[in-house]
């Protein structure tokens, strides 16, 4: 295991908590060559983040052997601890310190000779952007610049091995591009050895090799074209005229022999079961407008293939009814001018937009934009300086109790009671919202019965996989079958699966008649909204359908450009100007 | 990679410098900690040296003639005259009982319609005291108070009658280092380690905590920082402001509130030193154990504050405490540094009581240290 | 709406004792302090060591000795020969008290002479030293009156008879446990009630109740329920240990008491709320507590009597809950008060309660975010 800058061999990793024995690593082996950037992927609980506290001798393996740059982890952590570099998923910053505090104090551990230090700190803000920032405190930057931050402390003497732990998580679109940019360049110029967790796959597409991980079991280390090879010839787009990209995809989703469908721009994008070959017609024989067109496979088409290959038949998840009594009212919420300041900043400045019954709204915007004081205003949680809201026709935060019925609420992290069970937690929420009785119990069972919670009811919330948790907060800010339906970044840090199937409820819901407003980092979900804002610095940057605004981005170079690259184009030429 | 152009010496001193600043800085930033080491010492500055004091004035008390002639009021007079006592005449000892009883006096003199004649005759005239006893400590002081006043005026009284009393053997007493029995001399010293404690072992194990529960602490232990140089990194500041608290807590004491300090510095400035090392050190091993804030609280005032309050004889005697009790506050450090403190506020320099004192500190400091040594280590679990 | 209340209470309450934190925050320090507190807070002096340096040969002042040995306060530690030893005994610290017996002293009683004993204190402790006199002094008390007896002297003219009432033994015990209850009822709810809010905010769960129906009035009542249900139950456990464990008599009457424990609990409550809906974070919330549970227990005459504060502190003594309480609890558990005679301590907690959850249900209102 000489030149291999990480190797594991025969990894294996069990935590007891409360009375459970858990497997985080199952004999886990992988090596990792020098000089690239390697992408450790897996759904949540797959054992991303023990395997990487292992390799920084943060944690100690049951049985195996873990080889950093030559030293064995477990006889020597310090040594691996002196010579790597390693960013937590929290960053590890001092919130009370200020950029140029944090960096010193990184200097100051990693020993970089006082001389050296003002042309590094140069260096490290200017390709981080924090240059105008220095004397900001850390707790004052916005997530992108803090992940930044992070990445340039553990930068602050290149390291031969550096492990980052989901660094994008919660990152909007640019700053991930920038953090990216970085990595690339500290490997090219220094020669340095990446290892990276994501829950991204677009990015598991840039690094050299991915190693896939799947509860605590390896899948497979090979580059991310070899993972994607055995899906050839079974990718293809979908194109309906007159059908919306929307209802395609739930369609497609329950045609068997299709494995996965996703929106993907203003068509439909299907991976089939190995040996089916589809055809307009037999896929959709009702539409004989429908056309389809073979795409190269790409990362997430085989990561989802191998999955649901491992968790067997992984259907469309079982649809949720709701039924919404609706007065026929156009605009469910408007928003005009609506300002919000905290002391002389302007979070918001004066926006306006309006959402119409049953559609799926989407905010969009870098960190700091300011979409998460607006849907914190739309919720009530939070006054508005100036301008008018209205919500089902109410003001949330001056409306009475019953205004507040009708609004189903997701938060950006999860907030429901982690030391309550499942149970208990519907029963308290179904409470609050008023039901009770015969009632009550059949929203819970229907809670259980459609977000697949049955097995789990007596397991405190705040143990539940991360998919789980975010099914449950799903379920509960259901219970009452709220006309309207806010969701906070709902799939940030969730992986690619549970997404899928969240998409598919929610796209149900908007079917039955549910206004939805939605923020995301993730670009490709915006096409899932009927209508979107794109926000920056407090102002709406761009509104309109996502094709729309895909337009925009469009040019010569790039004929048909994705979310992502019309959200960077608008964020960027705002920037410019 | 290039050679660093540093031994591994300088690096050492580089990372614990910066682990230094580091700590100075969040010190500064974080208002809790201010408040912990100056503002608090002010607030039980003067809770304890206006606000509690163990010696009574003006203690209300009934008093009950039944049949008011020169011999009862002359009795009477003296309690008036006394400082201790604001005494209130009852006409009966129903309404004197019934005052009791509603808590608006603290005791009853109650003196029967036959006082006078019985004193006049010769034959042992019976004053009745009743006194509140729910507060005991108050009840005895009131007792106390009350039988000089009465052996106070028996003198006097006799003495006028032409045959002074017999008293076969009186006391001389002298109180040392704290003549006056003035409570707030001893309480006020004795603040200086509660306050030390506070700081030393609460603020410090909730302050370490606080880089679990933020995460910080993952990301700095992949780093060459090794565990011996965070621990006394975060030490130093620590320390600094505890002895800048104890500076500004004597400086009030004495200044302020008039409690002579009799003792030199140096000996002061010693055993402040030794004690806050004492204080960090469980500070720091409540924060390796506990590993989260809440937890950290909870235990260090259980721990560390509570008995610091209840167990090293700054309210309470130890002598006086059960058995088993008295051993438990073997292994409370404050229980030393208040020994120390009280002698050397109010005694001066007594060096066996100062070197007893230090070396059961120096003792349990060694157990501390070598149990964080022993706790400390870079890993998660 | 008790619906929703009663929802919400149930819901506090599963959040706490689920989570193993909080149910050894309600069940270890309590018991903790309840045994520190009952054993070693104590003002009653025992076992004083005594030194008598004792020139006298004579039998007078032999029988002084022996009574003062005879006495449970006091022990004798050292004899020392000489006037030189004195000074390093009381400096230091190896006894508290140095009597001194002239070479005179049993030749002067004899003579009909006042005969003297000196006594060294140390005032280090100045309550300990003031006690140990009085000790002392009744010791002196009762030999001088036996001796004049036998010399067939007159006794003095007039003599004190002291009862005490309530605590007839003056023990300090029984003045300290039915303390406790106060100060364990006040801290736990205290506690509970403050982290509740804070906890809800720090981990966003606090956001998803603001979304629900749910009134902020009826969040507050639902708050402050298990907060009660946890103090009641706390101050029972607690009042059961002190009858049964520490043998303190309750000789009033058990209504009065549980009327004072629930007007308290109001008051602590509403406090311990309005703590909370400032408090950002849990640390924050901690820290209030900490900040008003130090002096709510020094001004609430706990261990000092409020009486030997100054003027203006004993104004402060007023907003302090428990100050009303530990009347309540000594008054019951040892006068045996009813009802009437608790009335003024009732309606002052009362008002407390009221206004401190009114201000709490308008922080709540006005910090929602």
């Amino acid at each position: 295991m000489s030149d291999a800058v990480l190797a594991l061999e025969g990894v294996r990793k069990r935590f007891v908590g409360s009375g459970r024995q858990v497997t985080a690593l199952d004999g886990v082996s992988a090596r990792l060559e020098p000089g690239a950037v390697t992408g450790l992927i897996g759904p949540d609980g797959a054992g991303k983040t023990t395997l990487m506290r292992l390799a920084a001798g943060l944690l100690e393996a049951d049985s195996g052997r873990i080889e950093v740059l030559g030293i064995d982890v477990a006889r020597e952590p310090q040594r691996v601890q002196s010579a790597i570099g390693y960013m937590p998923q929290r960053f590890g910053l001092y919130e009370d310190l200020s950029v140029g505090e944090n960096l010193e104090l990184y200097a100051d551990m990693q020993g970089v000779p006082r001389p050296m230090r003002a042309a590094r700190y140069k260096e490290l803000t200017r390709m981080t952007g924090l240059a105008p920032f220095t004397r900001r405190l850390a707790g004052r930057l916005s997530g992108g610049m803090k992940q930044k931050l992070g990445l340039a402390c553990a930068l602050v003497r290149p390291p031969r091995l550096l492990l980052l732990d989901e660094p994008t998580v919660g990152v909007d679109p640019v700053s991930r591009r920038e953090l990216w940019s970085i990595v690339y360049g500290q490997v090219k110029e220094a020669g340095m050895t990446v290892l990276l967790s994501t829950a991204y796959l677009d990015e598991a597409e840039r690094c050299a090799e991915v190693i896939l991980l799947h509860e605590g079991r390896l899948l497979g280390q090979e580059t991310p074209a070899e993972f994607s090879q055995p899906l050839a010839g079974r990718t293809f787009v979908l194109r309906v005229d007159g059908m919306s990209t929307r209802a395609l995809q739930s369609r497609l989703a329950r045609v068997p022999g299709v494995l996965d469908a996703l929106v993907t721009g203003d068509r439909v994008r299907i991976v089939t079961d190995e040996g089916f070959v589809p055809e307009a017609a037999t896929l959709l024989p009702d539409h004989p407008t429908a056309r389809i067109k073979p795409v190269a496979p790409r990362f997430e088409d085989a990561f989802v293939a191998r999955l649901k290959g491992q968790d067997g038949a992984h259907g469309a998840p079982p649809k949720v009814s709701m039924a919404i009594a609706g007065e026929v009212d156009d605009e469910v919420i408007r928003v005009r001018d609506l300002e919000r300041r905290f002391g002389e900043f302007r979070a918001v400045k004066g926006i306006s937009f309006s959402v119409k019954r049953g559609e799926i709204f989407g905010l969009l915007g870098a960190n700091g934009a300011g979409k998460t004081t607006t849907f914190r205003m739309l919720c009530g949680l939070l006054p508005a300086s100036g301008g008018e809201l209205a919500v089902a026709g109410h003001d949330l935060r001056r409306a009475g109790a019953r205004a507040r019925r009708s609004i189903g609420y997701m938060a950006q992290r999860f907030s429901l009671y982690g030391n309550l069970t499942v149970m208990q937690n519907l029963r308290f929420f179904s409470s609050a919202y008023g039901l009770r009785g015969r009632r009550q119990a059949e929203r819970m069972r229907w809670a259980l019965d459609g977000f697949e919670l049955d097995g789990y009811q007596n397991v405190n919330a705040g143990l539940l996989p991360l998919g789980y948790k975010q099914r449950l907060a799903f379920a509960v800010a259901l219970m009452h079958q709220p006309a309207i339906l806010f969701l906070d970044e709902p799939t940030s840090g969730v992986d690619p699966l549970a997404r899928r199937e969240f998409w598919a409820r929610t796209n149900a819901l908007a079917e039955a008649g549910v206004t939805v407003l939605v923020t995301t980092h993730f670009m490709e979900e915006a096409n899932y909204c009927d209508r979107l804002v794109i926000m920056a610095d407090g102002d709406v940057l761009a509104a309109g359908r996502p094709r729309e605004i895909r337009q925009r981005a469009r040019t010569p170079d790039n004929p048909d450009p994705s979310m992502e690259d019309a959200f960077i184009a608008l964020v960027q030429g705002r920037e410019a100007a | 990679m290039n050679p660093l152009p540093l031994d591994g010496k300088a690096r050492a001193r580089m990372r614990m410098l910066g682990m230094i600043r580091k700590e100075s800085l969040q010190i500064l930033r974080d208002p809790s900690s201010i408040a912990i080491a100056f503002v608090l010492p002010v607030v039980l500055l003067f809770l304890f040296g206006y606000g509690v004091s163990l010696d009574a004035r003006s203690i209300p008390l009934g008093v009950v003639i039944e049949q008011p002639d020169a011999a009862s009021n002359s009795l009477a007079g003296a309690f008036e005259r006394s400082e201790y006592f604001a005494p209130r005449g009852f006409s009966s000892i129903q309404q004197a009982q019934q005052a009791l009883a509603e808590r608006r006096i603290d005791g009853i003199l109650w003196m029967r319609n036959d006082f006078s004649r019985r004193l006049l005759s010769g034959r042992e005239a019976p004053i009745a005291v009743l006194v509140n006893g729910v507060d005991s400590n108050q009840a005895q002081a009131t007792k106390g108070y009350i039988e000089g006043a009465w052996l106070a005026w028996l003198n006097h009284y006799a003495a006028a009658q032409g045959h002074p009393l017999p008293a076969p053997v009186a006391l001389q007493q002298r109180v040392w280092f704290n003549a006056a029995l003035n409570s707030r001399d001893f309480l006020v010293p004795g603040l200086v380690a509660i306050i030390m404690t506070l700081i030393g072992s609460m603020l410090t194990a909730m302050v370490v905590a606080r880089e679990w529960d933020r995460g910080t602490m993952e990301a700095m232990m992949v780093t060459p920082l090794r565990i011996r140089e965070m621990m006394v990194g975060k030490l130093i500041p620590y320390f600094v402001l505890g002895m800048g608290g104890m500076a500004f807590t004597v400086a009030l004491a004495v200044w302020q509130f008039d409690v002579p300090l009799r003792g030199s510095p140096w000996a002061l400035f010693a055993s402040s030193a030794l004690f806050m090392l004492v204080s960090l050190a469980v500070g720091l091993l409540i924060s390796i154990v506990a590993k989260n804030q809440f937890v950290a609280g909870q235990v260090a005032i259980v721990v560390t504050f509570l008995p610091a309050f209840i167990l090293s004889g700054f309210i309470f005697d130890i002598h006086s405490m059960p058995g088993p009790i008295q051993i438990i506050t073997h292994v409370v450090p404050a229980r030393y540094f208040v020994a120390i403190l009280q002698s050397l506020f109010l005694a001066g320099d007594v060096w066996p009581v100062f070197w007893a004192n230090m070396a059961a500190m120096s003792v349990l400091l060694l157990i501390f240290m070598a149990l964080v040594r022993r706790k400390a280590h870079k890993r998660l679990e | 709406m008790p619906w929703h209340i009663l929802a919400i209470a149930l819901k506090e309450l599963l959040a706490l004792l689920r989570d193993p934190r909080s149910r050894i925050v309600l069940i270890g320090p309590p018991i903790a302090q309840l045994l520190v507190f009952g054993y070693a807070a104590t003002f009653d002096l025992n076992h004083v060591p005594v030194a008598i340096f004792n020139e006298d040969g004579g039998g007078a002042g032999r029988e002084l000795i022996a009574r003062i040995a005879g006495s449970p306060h006091f022990d004798i530690v050292a004899r020392p020969l000489r006037d030189a030893e004195i000074a390093p005994l009381i400096d230091n610290k190896k006894v508290l008290l140095v009597l001194h017996l002239g070479q005179r002293f049993s030749a002067d009683l004899q003579r009909g002479k006042t005969a003297s004993l000196q006594a060294v204190l140390d005032g280090r402790n100045s309550n300990t030293a003031m006690l140990a006199l009085n000790y002392l002094r009744g010791i002196l008390l009762d030999f001088n009156r036996d001796w004049a007896m036998r010399q067939g002297q007159r006794g003095p003219p007039a003599v004190l008879r002291t009862r005490a009432w309530y605590n007839e033994d003056l023990n300090s015990r029984w003045f300290i446990v039915p303390g406790i209850v106060g100060l364990l009822t006040l801290v736990v709810t205290l506690v509970v009630t403050a982290l509740s809010v804070a906890r809800e905010r720090e981990q966003g769960t606090f956001d998803q109740l603001l979304v629900t129906p749910l009134r902020p009035l009826e969040i507050l009542i639902g708050k402050a329920l298990p907060g009660v249900l946890i103090g009641v139950l706390e101050a029972s456990f607690i009042i059961a240990l002190a009858v049964l464990w520490f043998d303190i008599p309750l000789r009033g009457s058990v209504g009065a008491l549980y009327v004072g424990v629930l007007l308290f609990l109001l008051s602590a409550v509403g406090v311990g709320l309005m703590i909370s809906a400032i408090s950002v974070t849990q640390q924050q919330a901690v820290l209030g507590a900490f900040l008003f549970l130090v002096p709510a227990v020094i001004l609430s005459g706990f261990a000092t009597p409020i009486a030997n504060m100054p003027e203006v502190v004993q104004w402060l003594t007023y907003l302090d809950p428990l100050r009303y309480f530990l009347v309540v609890v000594r008054g019951v558990f040892l006068e045996g008060d009813g009802y009437s005679l608790l009335w003024n301590q009732y309606w002052p907690m009362a008002i407390i309660g009221v206004v401190s959850l009114a201000a709490a249900g308008w922080l709540f209102r006005h910090r929602m975010y």
